[in-house]
């Protein structure tokens, strides 16, 4: 019968809690970045002269068709051979940013195409300059209507940031790899280390709905 | 000793998609039966079977795929077994697909329009016949789509089994990039075999959604 050994891991728990802190700074950061950056792409792609959308359609196609560690590793091992050197922290979260971007543009893209074009017309003839039909009449109702999906790929950004610690990135999964070569308790490591994934995950659906009530509270017509 | 990105490095990194394509299909046909019954189990009458099977679910929505394989393949020394990554990937992606296409199928299950149940439970149907004959087949059409869109979602996944040191196409790429250095060159053409077999796959995916969509709104 095997003999269970959780007492190393939680003589560890700071060195596990660390890692973690560095997952949600990691993650938040590639949420706020790929946010942006998936915004300016569903622009490009809904709005953009042709070859723009094009580029657009390609990046997309390219990220949601191959693996996220392939994609790192690409980035991770390829940059320096071009003389662009990152640490893996921030190679780390560029590779998360660039994967994220891919799937929020389309998120965004169809929150995008949901506004009736009646909606603009309205705001144009309210007298609303272009910058601010595009912030209150579009985005606003936009990141309304996909927000649901749009957390739930938060989520899964945050679960798929594990798999940085395969640079040597300083995450949860990272901490949990140091951990596990120095006690050999490798399962219960690994336990641990998933339900604070776990609880991760609990605490940014609670943030993500403690932003919905605060951000997009306006009455709905629908 | 670096030797140059060539000719044979590709056949090499070619001859891996087999692996890749082999830990898929046991992954998916895995989990489809898992699926199947997880997604009964969630759309059940028995309150324990829907609580049990909903657990499965969030457990495995709720934490990363790699610490899903490093626990089975650590886990499985636990029970006695040799470590090997070929089963321990298997079973580790198996348990990952049933719950993710439970929770699609559940949807699919639910979706078909509620009256057929009544109708046929009306017409002193069983429990196997209403779900073989009546709801099933109706909820398999709703089905395909989101199922095919899984499989991408499947094979990138079985990605990560080079973690735990399973030898297909990422794991071969990364042997030929300590051999020759070109890592662009390496991932580069391991990223598009992935290309290769996934976009049909997502493109097939989309084109019956909308198919599905147009057909069943007016």
């Amino acid at each position: 019968m095997y003999h269970f050994n959780f007492a190393p891991v939680f003589a560890a728990m700071d060195q596990l809690l660390l890692g973690a802190w560095v997952t949600v700074k990691l993650s938040a950061a590639a949420m706020v970045i790929g946010l942006i950056v998936s915004i300016v792409c569903a622009v490009a792609k809904t709005a953009g002269p042709r070859p723009l959308r094009f580029l657009v359609d390609a990046y997309i196609e390219v990220i949601r068709n191959t693996p996220f560690l392939v994609q790192i590793f690409f980035l991770y091992f390829g940059l320096p051979t071009i003389g662009l050197r990152l640490d893996p922290n921030s190679a780390a979260l560029l590779a998360l940013v660039v994967n994220f971007g891919a799937y929020g543009t389309e998120i965004i893209r169809a929150g995008i195409e949901s506004i009736h074009k009646g909606q603009l017309e309205a705001g144009t003839a309210l007298g609303l300059s272009r910058l601010q039909i595009f912030r209150y009449v579009v985005m606003k109702p936009a990141l309304r209507t996909v927000y649901p999906a749009l957390t739930s790929q938060f989520i899964y950004l945050m679960l798929t940031s594990s798999v940085v610690s395969v640079i040597s990135a300083t995450d949860l999964a990272a901490a949990g790899n140091d951990l596990q070569s120095q006690t050999f308790a490798s399962f219960e490591v690994y336990l641990v280390v998933t339900a604070i994934y776990l609880a991760l995950a609990v605490g940014f659906s609670a943030v993500f709905a403690a932003i919905e009530r605060a951000a997009f509270t306006y009455p709905m017509s629908r | 000793m670096i030797r140059p990105f060539g000719l044979n490095d590709v056949i090499l990194i070619a001859e891996a998609i087999r692996w890749t394509l082999a830990l898929s299909v046991i992954a998916f046909a895995g989990g489809a039966i898992g699926g199947l019954l997880i997604a009964l189990a969630r759309t059940s009458d028995a309150k324990w079977l829907r609580t049990l099977a909903t657990l499965f679910i969030r457990l495995f929505q709720g934490t990363p795929l790699l610490m899903q394989l490093f626990l089975v393949f650590f886990g499985m020394n636990i029970f006695g077994l040799p470590i090997n990554p070929w089963i321990a990937a298997s079973l580790a992606l198996t348990l990952h697909a049933s719950a993710f296409l439970g929770e699609i199928w559940r949807g699919c299950i639910e979706a078909v329009p509620s009256g057929q149940r009544e109708a046929a439970t009306a017409l002193g149907l069983s429990y196997y016949h209403r779900m073989t004959s009546v709801i099933l087949p109706q909820a398999a059409r709703i089905a395909v789509a989101p199922t095919v869109g899984f499989l991408v979602q499947l094979i990138k996944g079985t990605s990560l089994a080079s973690i735990i040191g399973f030898t297909e196409l990422t794991r071969t790429g990364q042997i030929v990039n300590n051999a020759t250095f070109s890592p662009f060159q390496v991932f580069g053409t391991v990223a598009a075999f992935y290309f290769i077999l996934c976009w049909p796959l997502s493109l097939m995916a989309r084109r019956m959604e909308t198919r599905f969509s147009r057909a069943t709104t007016r």
